[in-house]
């Protein structure tokens, strides 16, 4: 080999694209953090905490995330249909637009030119240009899938094509709106109906861009790293259409309590019950996989970033469910409890299943070990400690929150004040501070790895040559 | 694999199509049906359109962020009503574009707010909330007192809306700040739903009310402690006053009765004083007057 493929070119592109977007999301997330302890931090209109949360959520969400699965996608793609990119120019391109995309989104939302719609806050000229992006994105991707090799379709590939559809749908139908200006819009939907529409996205969107490619990403690269075959096929095909089913009715489990009419959240409710049955599916899939030989996870490195990953998101499918419940939303809702759960699935099932993926395509496309497994289980132990300290914290100070803002006096009357709980977070958002450092200099550990892989792989084609 | 090659799994369009309908199941009959439904989309009677002067005080409601840490939806829960007033109606939600309710209370819930405190109050809080939680983690907002309204933007969202408005309410809007848009905006949040205590003291019983604390220096002292954590932003740190409020110094006189100012510190004074029943005990609040009397006392012995 004396050159890397323009295929693994195009995934290194997107890669390197996901992981400067991760810096910048990381850092004003370790700032946001900061802030809440310490109004001082906020800087002047484009460096305080209503706007800065958007970006954090955003950049990350869209350029990390999206980002790297798309990188990885077309890793994928292209070693299930044993074929290369259909479109290979296209992909190229796409990551440029993407990349313009990110950036005048971030920008924007640095201006406060927000939908104020959670996961959905660029504005409709950014919309555009991400709806662009998605086409072309979809376009080399199913047409690969569909001119395959392969005739059997794996099934990674059934979520990426759940991946690509959803997506379209929900992305498309919550941004419409009513254009005011080329900065303004107003959500095309009205008050129940607005929120309604918003949270069947918001739910889905994680559901869609935080679960499913994840789940693509786990069943093609678990096997890979462990050398062991997925456990259940069946298991696979019943929880994959069962789960893509149920997601999209359970968007209401984020209004309980809210003026929605009550048949809407109970419906919403029963659903997002049903949900544990088919998120466990995948997590009994994995378990039982390395259950031949659990020593692989000492052995193959990979293998524990990939099971720790997916009981975070046994964990994570457990304590959704849990929160959709009256009872437990009447305690934890609009408290800290809820990034707690967030923050474990993105920094402990998203962002260990993706890194360890990335290992994995950098070491193979550069037919090279990684450039260190000792730094790679640095950064495996940085990133799992902070994560669940970050949650740790969350969900004491959540519980404690909530029963402060529910205390009562014997006389009836409040025993709280407002100020009295939010102070009481305070001890445990420092300690947040500490955990979200913890993570990056975990991430910033995996960066360096990963770079000097890529370094130590061109070493090795130069002297090919 | 699956053992049966002419499965779906073998055909990718065929299971595209298959994965669509799914997703769209779900989709239609918990986000797209209940866009036609009526009882989606009802409006109370008393409920008018912004203003536009109050849609450009939401559009920097939204612009700012502010959704991130407020939430605007009363739960219908006892401590939720009790802190922060009537629940919240599905009726009141027929002009929002984007609804605001939020999804996390780093803040306190705003869905109440039109017509708790003053304008001055909120122009005072929106330059420097630490003036009066020393501790709150609400940014300072001091730029919006120096910024003019985007008239044309403004104009472009009543127009989309279709909100009513006249030539002289676009004009109107050339004299006035931001942070008189954002206040104009706080003041009408929640206010087509009549303001009313969940808790409140009946004024008959406290008419010949005596301070069961009357001269008691350890109540005023735990009076002093409740005061400087709820009272002093508006009246003083010694009860001297401020630009929201009187003193205690002036307000307090052997002419107003201790259950007047009990009635008064606890039911509070609707657009001028919060209730403050809701948050604490009734001995709290005769601790309170006990402090409030000994100010008074003070002020009279320096003169
Ligand atoms: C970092 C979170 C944060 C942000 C962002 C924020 N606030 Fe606040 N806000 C608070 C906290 C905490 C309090 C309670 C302490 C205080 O009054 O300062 C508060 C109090 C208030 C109150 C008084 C509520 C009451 O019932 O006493 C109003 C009104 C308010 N905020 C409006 C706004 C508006 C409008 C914005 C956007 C321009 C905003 N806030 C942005 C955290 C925030
Ligand atoms: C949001 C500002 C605000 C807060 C907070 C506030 N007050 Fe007041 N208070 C007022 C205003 C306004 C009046 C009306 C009198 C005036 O200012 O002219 C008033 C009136 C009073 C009066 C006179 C009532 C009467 O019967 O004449 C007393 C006593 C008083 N407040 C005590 C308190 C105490 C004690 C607290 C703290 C628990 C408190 N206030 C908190 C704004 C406030
Ligand atoms: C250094 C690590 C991180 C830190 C310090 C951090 C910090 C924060 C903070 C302070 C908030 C605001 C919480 C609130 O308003 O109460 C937040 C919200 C959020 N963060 Fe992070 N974050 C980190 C990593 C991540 C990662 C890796 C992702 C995703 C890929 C992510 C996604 C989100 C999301 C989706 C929210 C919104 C939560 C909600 O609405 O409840 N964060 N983060
Ligand atoms: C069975 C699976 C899951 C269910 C049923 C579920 C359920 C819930 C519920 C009920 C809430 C709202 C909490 C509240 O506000 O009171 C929530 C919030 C959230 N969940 Fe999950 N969850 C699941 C899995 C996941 C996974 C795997 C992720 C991946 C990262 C995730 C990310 C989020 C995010 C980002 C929010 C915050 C939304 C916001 O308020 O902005 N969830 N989840």
């Amino acid at each position: 080999m004396k050159e890397l493929s323009g295929d693994s070119k195009i995934v290194l592109g997107y890669f390197y694209s996901g992981l400067v977007w991760g810096v910048i999301g990381l850092l004003i997330g370790l700032l946001i953090s900061v802030q809440m302890w310490d109004a001082a931090f906020n800087f002047g209109e484009y460096f305080s905490f209503g706007r800065l949360r958007i970006v954090h959520t955003n950049v990350l969400a869209y350029g990390l995330g999206l980002f790297t699965i798309m990188g990885l996608f077309y890793y994928i793609v292209i070693r299930l249909t044993k074929r290369p990119l259909l479109f290979p120019k296209l992909a190229v391109i796409t990551m440029w637009i993407y990349n313009i995309v990110v950036l005048a989104g971030m920008i924007t939302l640095f201006m406060g030119l927000n939908q104020s719609l959670e996961y959905a806050e660029f504005e409709w000229p950014v919309d555009l240009g991400v709806v662009v992006v998605w086409v072309l994105f979809s376009v080399n991707i199913l047409g690969t899938i569909i001119t395959r090799k392969e005739k059997q379709m794996y099934v990674s590939l059934w979520y990426i094509i759940a991946t690509i559809v959803a997506i379209a749908l929900l992305y498309i139908v919550n941004n419409l709106s009513l254009i005011a200006t080329l900065g303004k819009s107003y959500h095309l939907f009205a008050g129940l109906n607005s929120a309604n529409v918003e949270w069947w996205y918001g739910h889905n969107i994680v559901g869609f861009l935080f679960t499913m490619p994840i789940l693509a990403m786990f069943y093609y690269f678990l096997p890979k790293s462990t050398g062991l075959p997925i456990y259940s096929h069946r298991l696979s095909i019943i929880s994959f259409w069962s789960l893509i089913f149920v997601y999209m009715w359970t968007g209401a489990h984020h209004l309980v309590y809210t003026p929605l009419p009550d048949w809407l959240q109970t419906l919403g409710i029963v659903f997002t019950m049903i949900l544990i049955a088919p998120s466990w599916g995948s997590v009994v899939n994995g378990y039982m996989t390395v259950e031949p030989d659990w020593s692989r996870l000492r052995t193959h490195y990979l293998t524990k970033f990939f099971i720790a990953g997916i009981t975070f998101y046994g964990l994570q499918t457990l304590q959704g469910p849990s929160q959709g419940i009256r009872a437990v939303s009447a305690l934890v809702h609009y408290t800290d409890w809820v990034p707690g759960h967030v923050h474990m699935g993105t920094m402990g099932w998203v962002v260990l299943t993706i890194t360890a993926a990335m290992y994995y395509v950098v070491s193979k496309i550069y037919k090279v070990d990684i450039f260190s497994v000792k730094l790679a289980n640095t950064h495996f132990w940085l990133v799992l400690v902070g994560q669940v300290m970050f949650s740790i914290t969350m969900w004491i100070t959540g519980i404690r929150q909530g029963l402060m803002w529910k205390s009562l006096n014997a006389d009836g009357t409040l025993l709280y004040t407002f100020m009295d709980g939010l102070v009481g977070n305070y001890p445990y958002w420092q300690l947040r501070t500490v955990s979200g450092a913890i993570f990056i200099v975990g991430m910033l550990v995996f960066l360096y790895n990963f770079i000097m892989t890529i370094v130590k792989g061109e070493r090795a084609l130069a002297s090919n040559r | 694999m699956s053992d049966n090659k002419n499965s779906i799994y073998s055909k990718s369009v065929v299971f595209t199509v298959v994965v669509a309908v799914a997703v769209i199941i779900g989709s239609v009959i918990t986000a797209f049906v209940p866009l036609a439904m009526k009882d989606m989309h009802p409006k109370l009677d008393n409920l008018k359109p912004y203003t536009a002067l109050q849609l450009a005080g939401r559009d920097l409601y939204q612009k700012e962020g502010c959704f991130n840490c407020h939430t605007q939806t009363v739960r219908p829960l006892k401590a939720d009503v009790l802190r922060y007033g009537e629940y919240s109606k599905a009726g009141e939600n027929y002009y929002e574009h984007p609804f605001l309710w939020g999804s996390k209370r780093t803040g306190p819930d705003l869905a109440r707010i039109g017509g708790k405190y003053s304008d001055q109050w909120h122009i005072d809080h929106f330059n420097n909330p630490q003036a009066f939680y020393p501790l709150s983690n609400m940014p300072k907002y001091d730029w919006l007192a120096s910024k003019p309204i985007d008239i044309e933007q403004t104009k472009r969202g009543m127009d989309v809306l279709g909100f009513p408005y006249t030539q002289e309410d676009i004009e109107a809007l050339k004299s006035r700040t931001q942070l008189d848009a954002m206040v104009a905006y706080m003041q009408v949040v929640g206010s087509a739903v009549e303001r009313k205590n969940y808790v409140a003291v009946l004024p008959e019983d406290y008419e010949n009310a005596q301070n069961p604390f009357k001269d008691d220096a350890a109540s005023a002292e735990k009076g002093r402690v409740l005061y400087e954590a709820n009272c002093f932003f508006c009246h003083g740190v010694n009860g001297e006053g401020t630009n929201i409020a009187s003193g205690i110094t002036d307000l307090v006189d052997e002419y107003t009765s201790d259950g007047q100012i009990f009635v008064d510190v606890a039911n509070g004074l609707p657009g001028m004083m919060p209730e403050h029943i809701n948050i604490m005990t009734k001995n709290d609040i005769w601790d309170l007057v006990s402090y409030c009397r000994m100010l008074a006392a003070k002020q009279q012995a320096s003169n």
